[in-house]
């Protein structure tokens, strides 16, 4: 959940109410309204799960259960679908999905730290202009990319392996986690930091010793971030990883769904297959998720 | 040891001199640490950075020149706007950017329905926790996922046109991705499922950051639901809701591929009815082979964006738009 302190360095938009005060119900109106808000609430979230039912339940179905009564509990649980989908090149995806987004993402998180640690710190000329414009870099279109690299990645024989789509990943990811670093970066006291100095640590030694145990939140949430985008990517993974063994995981369902398209349970273990690591991931992490993904926009970017 | 040697060393004026420019009020972190130093001191900044720039020129760097270099060019040969003249003719491209304006209209519907749902989720703070982790969770599922799940779902005798049967609204029932008049609605519609949730925990932070003691004040007043929401809670959220717009703008005009890959088979079908630009430019530079034309469109598709973005901003600046405070 999103706690007071997440959000007390936001107000610049310019709150200028009185301290909140805790534990007020002022908010509740009479019971009629109540109701109905809740009922809109509800309708919503039935909204918002029902594919997510309709995945999980399609998958221990029977095909036949499903295209009779696809709402309804499942009679019987059959694991048959699960088969199917190990059989499968599945686990080959997967282990594929985990190399590629493991390798990323831990090269994001030490290239970036050290990148946003180096420009918060060292204030050389044109340094505002650098973190401005790797900003910026967050909103080109992948799509816009892809057929240099892929040029580029022909060119040095880089085609379905999984270093060209890391090194392409690590770049898509760089300009976000540099400038979140960057941000907390600059709210470390500079007290503290002096007083290492002057205790003689080299600077890698206060970055390690210092920086670094005080950044674990960004971090954290950092490496959800990107490990969201990274094990989600489609676009580029489909066109660098085309060999049968070096597809991801994302690649290897959208063609798996064709060929099991008239085996409904398949298919959907399938996919329950691929949400569940994230899924869960997002059940014990909530607060990361959420706090990353919007870190963005509440930041006043 | 290494403390007498740090305390004692003098700042070397190069530091002193970039101490005055630090932002922060903060002295950089490294002492002059004897003679010598000098060199690394002064690289000291962009060793730090390389590994990041090195990888940062190569992705963006190297590739929007590189596109910039092949939109002009034919096998190698200078063509001037040839190639551009060819995209924007072609009617395949004219009706891909045709649809990524319209799937532009679903941007105003998801900004209203997360406001909508994020008031009702501020009013009812006790249960937000839950609500929330239930709303947020279409926006972690991986979109080829979503694709597959909603492309079986929306069949003619899936279990979509199943529910609205059995709500005895089966009139309402389509081929919801067959019809080639509803396929790009439809599609809509799901990037909107997936993407409200994002603005409803966006709008929520700041909403829940908000006092209560003041709506209880307004509350007493007798000031009524729409008026309380309209003078009090949306100027607080404006500038979420006007970063949510960009937001949503920017990936209904670039990032819209995976839907429509994933659920017509990569094809934008029926017909050409859901062809989105990133689709075209896809299929121009891997199943036609022509990469000349699709940079030419990668560009104009970069251009648009940029365009948008900046025309955002100026918008802003013009309204006193608070983005960015």
């Amino acid at each position: 959940m999103i706690s007071a302190r997440t959000l007390r360095g936001n107000d610049r938009g310019g709150v200028k109410f009185p301290a909140p005060r805790t534990g007020a119900r002022a908010l509740r109106g009479n019971y009629g309204a109540g109701a109905l808000r809740h009922g809109i609430l509800v309708v919503a979230g039935i909204i918002a799960l029902a594919p997510v039912y309709l995945m999980i339940t399609g998958s221990v179905k029977t095909q036949d259960a499903f295209l009779t009564s696809p709402w309804a509990l499942p009679q019987s649980l059959s694991f048959h679908a699960y088969d199917t989908v190990f059989n499968d090149q599945f686990m080959q995806w997967f282990m594929n999905s985990m190399i590629v987004t493991a390798g990323a993402v831990a090269l994001t998180m030490v290239c970036g730290s050290l990148a946003a640690w180096g420009l918060v710190n060292w204030p050389f000329r044109g340094r505002d202009t650098i973190l401005g414009v790797t900003v910026s870099l967050m909103v080109v279109p992948p799509v816009v990319l892809l057929i240099p690299l892929f040029q580029a990645g022909a060119a040095l024989g880089w085609i379905s392996t999984f270093q060209i789509v890391i090194l392409i990943y690590l770049g898509l990811m760089l300009p976000f986690s540099i400038y979140l670093l960057a941000n907390f970066f600059t709210t470390i006291p500079a007290a503290l930091l002096e007083a290492a100095a002057l205790d003689g640590a080299s600077p890698l030694q206060v970055f390690r010793k210092i920086v670094l145990p005080l950044s674990g939140p960004p971090i954290a949430t950092l490496v959800v971030v990107n490990l969201l985008w990274a094990w989600n990517e489609l676009l580029l993974a489909l066109v660098f990883l085309q060999s049968h063994d070096t597809k991801t995981l994302m690649v290897g369902i959208t063609g798996f769904h064709s060929r099991y398209s008239l085996d409904i349970p398949s298919v959907m273990a399938g996919m329950t297959v691929a949400t569940l690591p994230l899924v869960i991931a997002y059940l014990f992490g909530q607060r990361y998720f959420i706090k990353g993904l919007t870190a963005g926009g509440l930041k006043g970017e | 040891m290494t403390v007498l040697r740090g305390s004692a060393a003098p700042p070397a004026t190069g530091v002193g001199r970039r101490k005055t420019v630090a932002p922060h009020g903060r002295p950089p972190v490294s002492p002059a640490r004897g003679v010598g130093r000098g060199l690394v001191q002064r690289l000291g900044p962009v060793l730090w950075v390389a590994p990041a720039a090195v990888v940062i020129l190569f992705v963006f760097g190297y590739s929007i020149f590189q596109l910039v270099f092949t939109s002009f060019r034919y096998q190698g040969n200078w063509v001037g706007f040839e190639n551009f003249a060819l995209v924007v003719s072609d009617p395949l491209f004219q009706t891909a950017i045709l649809h990524n304006t319209l799937l532009l209209l679903a941007v105003p519907v998801l900004v209203f329905l997360a406001l909508g749902v994020a008031i009702l989720l501020f009013e009812c703070r006790r249960s937000v926790v839950v609500y929330r982790a239930i709303l947020f969770l279409p926006y972690i599922i991986p979109i080829p996922v979503i694709g597959v799940v909603f492309g079986q779902l929306l069949q003619l005798n899936g279990a979509f046109n199943g529910a609205l049967d059995g709500l005895g609204i089966g009139a309402l029932t389509q081929d919801w991705l067959g019809n080639p008049q509803l396929a790009l609605i439809t599609m809509g519609g799901v990037i909107v499922w997936k993407e409200v949730g994002f603005g409803i925990v966006l709008f929520l932070a700041r909403m829940l950051s908000l006092p209560e003691d003041v709506y209880e004040a307004a509350k007493l007043d007798g000031v009524g639901f729409f008026r309380m929401h309209w003078s009090m809670t949306l100027p607080q959220v404006r500038p979420l809701i006007n970063f949510y717009l960009i937001s949503e703008a920017i990936v209904m005009v670039s990032w819209v591929f995976n839907y429509v890959f994933v659920m017509t088979n990569g094809q934008g079908g029926p017909g050409n009815a859901t062809v989105v630009s990133e689709l075209y430019i896809y299929n121009t530079a891997f199943q036609s082979k022509a990469p000349e034309l699709a940079s030419a469109a990668a560009l104009l598709l970069f251009v648009a964006t940029l365009v948008l973005i900046i025309g955002f901003f100026r918008t802003q600046k013009a309204g006193g738009g608070t983005l960015g405070d």
